[in-house]
């Protein structure tokens, strides 16, 4: 399976990236490769298999409804790149 | 050419736990910004979520009251999308395997009863809030992490209702069974229920549907059935037109009275979901249900027919009883003893529905207040009191208001303030002379063939025996002196 410039452009724009023709062209290759891999993956036959959707066999693992300590304002802000008046402050998203 | 509408809705439900649904921060309403956030809900690397089993159970009730089929089987998936109000860039939700799905609810409307079906609910935590400043230079928006992690329910309705106010019916509906359940307060100011609308219009007696327009901001249950009004007024315009409904997402401009379109940037969502690897599947089996199950209230359709045939009250009291569950605990505690006691039923409700209520409006204070106060029992005895007719039934407010601040029982306001009914011909006879003398022109229109001008004195009198007279006796006295 191929993967065209489209699709790394649409990639790309999902994660908020921006990447250059060169990293483009890297990124067709690679994409392609894993896409190629997965195709080899899909051939081999599950009909009898079924799905696994997490790799521990254990379910229903719960904690009780109680508080713990959150952090101070000072800590939760002090990774932001920018804050303000004990916001985090970003570019301005608007709808 | 004739429309119909069709509507289906999307409700959010933020469930009443103590803590998140992942991580132990605080979840009340109202704290400064940024003060109830943790590693787990800040999305920081290296932490892992635990499910809140409280929440769990809460959606697991929910659905049961909504004649939800439950899955033996769940899992929580992770929907990918960036948004500065989502740290971890992704919301964990549920996809393909939600806990529960193909439900029912039975609204009313106009008095008939309708069958609206619930596609689906699940689990998923919320977003944060994004403050965007209002000048329009400033190019920053503020983000407020308090409100990420809180467990949310959404509840998928199926496209089946026709009308705004069957819209708004199914929402009231919904507010109060979940308050009844007590698994969430679904208070739209406080953004503890939210809901997204889609409608489209289909020409009467064709069967596929229309194009539909999905309307955000319906930050009331009056914005709600506004917006859907206007919304399908405006679609019908357009293809009164001969033009075409686009598919979009549109936003209620409360100001403006109108729906407008939301320019979305991001073309096609692609959410990219997958299973949430930090999170155990969940399993669930009857037991846990029938567990669940036993804590269940009567929900408030059930409990209203009941009322009606056990303490034959009217349809109307028994809607307007029900609306809060704690109302209707309090009136029923009352009604039971008051059954014991052989006091009228209709004096307790009557007592609830007018001095009780008014109290509650008057005084602006929670009926939980008020039980602590006046506990039924009390109630039960001014009701008694007023079979007895030993105070005038328009006194009973004047009781009841020195109940409340006192604390006292009816009995002891009633000998304290001397409120008894005064039934005694020789009491009431000089007032009556009084009142005869002072008010000679409408006593002329009694004799002259007017006969209702006889309650005219009768009012005089209870005024002047600062309404302690027994009004019946007081008629047949005047009568008796002006005959």
């Amino acid at each position: 399976m191929k993967v065209d410039e489209k699709q790394i452009d649409h990639i790309a724009a999902l994660g908020r990236l921006k990447f250059t023709d060169q990293q483009k062209k890297i990124f067709i290759g690679q994409f392609s490769k894993i896409l190629e891999y997965v195709e080899k993956v899909k051939s081999v036959d599950i009909n009898k298999i079924e799905p696994l959707v997490h790799t521990f066999d254990q379910h229903n693992v719960f904690r009780p409804d109680e508080n713990k300590p959150s952090l101070t304002r000072e800590q939760a802000l002090s990774n932001a790149p920018e804050q303000t008046k004990g916001f985090f402050k970003v570019p301005r998203v608007i709808e | 050419m004739g429309y119909e509408i069709i509507i289906g809705l999307e409700v959010h439900v933020q469930l009443k736990t103590k803590s998140k649904m992942f991580c132990g921060c605080l979840t009340g309403f109202g704290a400064r910004q940024n003060t109830q956030v943790c590693p787990v809900c800040l999305g920081l690397p290296g932490v892992l979520p635990v499910i809140n089993k409280q929440s769990f159970e809460y959606a697991l009730k929910a659905a049961l009251a909504l004649n939800c089929q439950i899955a033996d089987f769940t899992k929580f998936d992770r929907k990918h999308y960036y948004y500065p109000d989502l740290p971890k860039n992704y919301q964990i939700s549920q996809y393909d395997i939600p806990f529960s799905h193909d439900g029912y609810l039975d609204i009313k409307v106009d008095g008939k009863t309708k069958r609206v079906g619930i596609t689906r609910v699940h689990l998923e935590e919320d977003a944060g809030k994004l403050i965007h400043p209002e000048e329009k230079e400033s190019q920053y928006s503020l983000v407020d992490l308090n409100r990420t992690g809180m467990p949310l329910m959404e509840i998928v309705s199926e496209p089946d209702m026709n009308s705004p106010e069957e819209a708004h019916a199914y929402l009231t509906s919904l507010k109060e069974i979940m308050r009844y359940l007590g698994v969430s307060d679904c208070d739209m100011e406080k953004g503890t229920l939210r809901c997204d609308a889609n409608l489209s219009l289909r020409p009467k007696g064709k069967k596929e549907l229309g194009v539909k327009s999905e309307i955000k901001n319906l930050n009331s249950f009056k914005f709600v059935s506004k917006a859907l009004a206007y919304e399908a007024k405006r679609q019908a315009e357009l293809l009164e037109k001969g033009e075409r409904i686009i598919q979009e997402t549109r936003l209620w401009d409360e100001a403006k009275e109108v729906t407008r379109s939301m320019r979305s940037k991001e073309g096609a969502h692609d959410y990219r979901y997958f299973p949430e690897p930090d999170l155990e599947p969940i399993r669930i089996d009857e037991k846990w249900l029938a567990d669940i199950r036993k804590t269940m209230p009567e929900l408030p359709e059930a409990r209203r027919s009941r009322l009606i045939t056990q303490y034959g009250i009217s349809n109307y009291e028994a809607n307007v009883l029900t609306q809060e569950k704690i109302i209707i605990d309090y009136t029923e505690q009352a009604l039971l003893k008051a059954k014991e006691q052989n006091v009228t039923l209709a004096s307790v409700t009557n007592l609830t529905l007018g001095p009780v209520f008014k109290i509650i409006n008057k005084q602006k204070i929670e009926f939980s207040e008020f039980t602590r106060k006046v506990p039924p029992e009390n109630l039960v005895s001014l009701a008694n009191e007023l079979d007895k007719k030993t105070i005038v039934s328009t006194m009973s407010g004047v009781v009841l208001d020195e109940m409340f601040t006192s604390g006292k029982t009816a009995r002891n306001i009633i000998k304290e303030k001397g409120l008894e009914q005064v039934s005694d011909k020789n009491a009431l006879e000089p007032i009556i002379e009084e009142v005869i003398k002072n008010n000679q022109k409408i006593v002329a229109d009694y004799k002259g063939g007017k006969k209702s001008a006889i309650m005219a004195l009768v009012g005089q009198v209870m005024r002047a025996s600062q309404g302690k007279a027994n009004p019946q006796k007081v008629k047949e006295l005047l009568t008796k002196h002006l005959g």
